[in-house]
């Protein structure tokens, strides 16, 4: 039977890992995302699974990665500063291709920033954080039940397309507290393990199309691992055909899956004479100031990325010459993206940087604003 | 010579990037033998290496291999043990990889107990990025980062280790690779952080920049300046070799899974 509890945006992200399966946890403390770890210190070893406080944010991510290829879902969580240290261990997992989750609840930035304020200033990082091209998912929910919710698809995302998931949390969601309905049941997806014998294994091999299929540590399938250019049997290559080869599926991989990957809510948008773009919590405000905007006789409507990478590209095809307002708590991040879509001429960004979030009025006057100039 | 352990090695992935006269290969065939001897099941071992050269010994081995970032082979090995207890983890890392960027891991491994066997190819300099000085370089020993002798203190590793908490830590060299062997045999059957250095040549990066003319002039100085434990007092660039200390502690996952069961046995029925 689902059950409805009143629950921290944070403690819903533990209970969504651990409904999703999740029994390895890795971490350092940081503010504001502490109170996940704390929920897993508590929970784990209770449900036989592990939690461990590392020495550092590049140890969790190193250790969450270990006990991911030795078969258990595993993830960390971390803010700010933590993210970044994380950053090398994170594309480590993304090339060798290892499911994992990391929790990013984002801070003021740059540096140790503002601790306690919420801010969207990680979106470029959670993509492009690490070094080289790289594939990566990036989920973004605006409230407590969605939180929950997309912690359990980042761990069937992570497992079923054996990349690293980050669920991209406003500093407010983390902390705020709503009613969450927990579902009787959910549904898990789990890594695919390899049907040939250990002979015929191939761990990087594209025989079963862009996923090749994992074996756990200890399963028989003895392979190697390497953070280097490899082949298709794991072994470090510089041939560069096969480094090509390689580098192309790995970009490549979730191109045929983007319809399942990458989310989105649109809200309004038929008729609307104005878009506005939002993500996590500055989309609540945006669909106020698209009501608002509603009860005095412009037509707005909301487009909410709920993956902001990959881009839900195809989903946002806004008619020409539309206005778009990207309102979000950094210097303009995500606004690159959808004027790489609809061209820097109708495109406004609407940015917010004191720690403070962005209020409907706020957005509701830019709206008002933006229609009596076009 | 090779044959008796053929079987451990990705004889496909030879040959190795090892230099000629390079004391790598003879420490892993060292390991590897240990391995062997304490006959332990292929599928059920873990190598998990840094980055360096001493590093991409993993990759030339047949088992479960991973090859991870320099200086965390011990954060992701502690993961894999932590998820996965019954597995046997050998953790393999050169001496920069272990004592500057891993340092933390390091002292973090051994404080915990975790059972993991780590050992350290101390080849006194940073090899494969060719010759920066190592927290491992002896005084005055030449660098391409310390051109007029290395002004810094070198670390002694095992007793870094041992203060730390390890439970096990030993010495020896490519020269006394039996002794390795040996040594390696007690650090697996030690049940929890066990630490091995083997002192090995680099002849190329470090021999002959600090007037070694051969790679064998290098093991003969491994030979003088490797002292067991007990002969006689060290002075100048000697060091000790042997068993250096054992000790008794908890080991971390059998701790966590002491608190799983207690947590089980505490839970109120229904
Ligand atoms: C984060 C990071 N910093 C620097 C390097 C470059 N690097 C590769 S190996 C190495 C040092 C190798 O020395 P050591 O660990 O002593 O191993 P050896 O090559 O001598 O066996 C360095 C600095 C790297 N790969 N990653």
């Amino acid at each position: 039977m689902s059950e409805a509890r009143l629950m921290q945006g944070n403690e819903a992200c533990a209970a969504g890992a651990i409904a999703a399966g999740a029994r390895f946890f890795a971490g350092y403390p940081i503010t504001p995302s502490s109170e996940i770890a704390e929920f897993m210190a508590e929970q784990l070893p209770r449900l036989g699974g592990t939690f461990i406080q590392m020495e550092d944010e590049i140890a969790s991510m190193a250790a969450v990665i270990g006990a991911s290829l030795a078969g258990v879902k595993s993830l960390t969580a971390t803010s700010g500063p933590g993210f970044s240290l994380k950053q090398e261990n994170l594309g480590y997992a993304a090339a060798t291709e290892v499911p994992c989750v990391i929790i990013n609840v984002q801070r003021g930035g740059p540096s140790t920033g503002l601790p306690t304020s919420p801010a969207q200033g990680d979106v470029m990082q959670a993509r492009w954080g690490t070094h080289g091209d790289h594939p990566i998912i990036v989920l973004s929910p605006a409230t407590v039940q969605e939180s929950y919710e997309l912690v359990i698809t980042a761990f069937n995302l992570a497992e079923e397309f054996r990349v690293p998931v980050i669920l991209l949390l406003d500093e407010v969601v983390g902390h705020l507290r709503e009613r969450v309905n927990l579902p009787a049941t959910v549904q898990i997806v789990n890594r695919k393990k390899p049907e040939v014998p250990p002979e015929r294994f191939s761990p990087y091999g594209d025989d079963h199309g862009m996923i090749p299929p994992m074996a756990n540590f200890g399963a028989g399938y003895r392979h190697h691992v390497t953070g280097l250019v490899h082949d298709v049997n794991g072994m470090p290559t510089v041939n560069p055909a096969l480094v090509t080869k390689f580098l192309l599926r790995l970009n490549h991989k979730l191109d045929p899956y983007l319809a399942k990957i990458s989310l989105y809510e649109q809200i309004l948008l038929e008729d609307a004479e104005v878009i506005v773009l939002a993500y996590g919590c500055t989309a609540r405000a945006a669909l106020e100031a698209v009501y608002l905007a509603r009860s005095s006789g412009i037509k707005a409507g909301l487009f909410r990325p709920i993956t902001l990478w990959p881009f839900p590209e195809a989903a946002f095809v806004p008619r020409q010459n539309i206005p778009i307002i990207v309102p979000e708590m950094n210097c303009g991040q995500l606004v690159g993206e959808v004027v790489k879509i609809a061209g820097r001429h109708n495109v406004y960004s609407l940015s917010r940087i004191d720690g403070e979030l962005i209020t409907p009025t706020q957005i509701s006057a830019k709206i008002s604003e933006v229609i009596s100039r076009v | 010579m090779f044959s008796d352990i053929a079987q451990y090695f990705r004889t496909e992935s030879l040959p190795h990037i090892w230099c000629p006269g390079c004391g790598n290969g003879t420490v892993t065939a060292a390991l590897v033998r240990a391995i062997k001897n304490l006959q332990l099941e292929q599928n059920n071992v873990v190598i998990v290496s840094g980055i360096g050269c001493s590093s991409r010994m993993s990759g030339y081995l047949d088992f479960n291999t991973q090859h991870t970032t320099h200086g965390r082979a011990l954060a992701f090995a502690t993961g894999i043990k932590l998820a996965k207890p019954e597995l046997d983890v050998f953790v393999v890392m050169g001496d920069g990889d272990c004592a500057a960027i891993g340092g933390n891991h390091l002292i973090h491994a051994a404080r915990r107990n975790i059972d993991l066997t780590a050992l350290v190819i101390n080849n006194g300099i940073y090899g494969m990025t060719g010759g920066q000085s190592s927290p491992l370089t002896p005084h005055d020993r030449r660098a391409t980062t310390m051109p007029f002798g290395n002004l810094e203190r070198s670390f002694d590793l095992v007793e870094l280790a041992k203060a730390a908490g390890a439970t096990y830590g030993a010495r020896a060299t490519a020269y006394h690779n039996q002794l390795l062997t040996k040594l390696l045999i007690d650090a697996y059957n030690n049940h929890g952080f066990s630490l091995v250095e083997a002192v090995a040549q680099c002849p190329v990066s470090y021999g002959r920049r600090n007037q070694f003319q051969t790679p064998a002039a290098m093991v003969m100085w491994q030979k003088e300046h490797g002292i067991k434990v007990g002969q006689h007092s060290i002075s100048g660039e000697d060091f000790y070799i042997g068993e250096i200390f054992r000790a008794e502690a908890a080991e971390f996952c059998a701790e966590y899974d002491r608190l799983r069961q207690r947590l089980q046995e505490d839970m109120p029925n229904g």
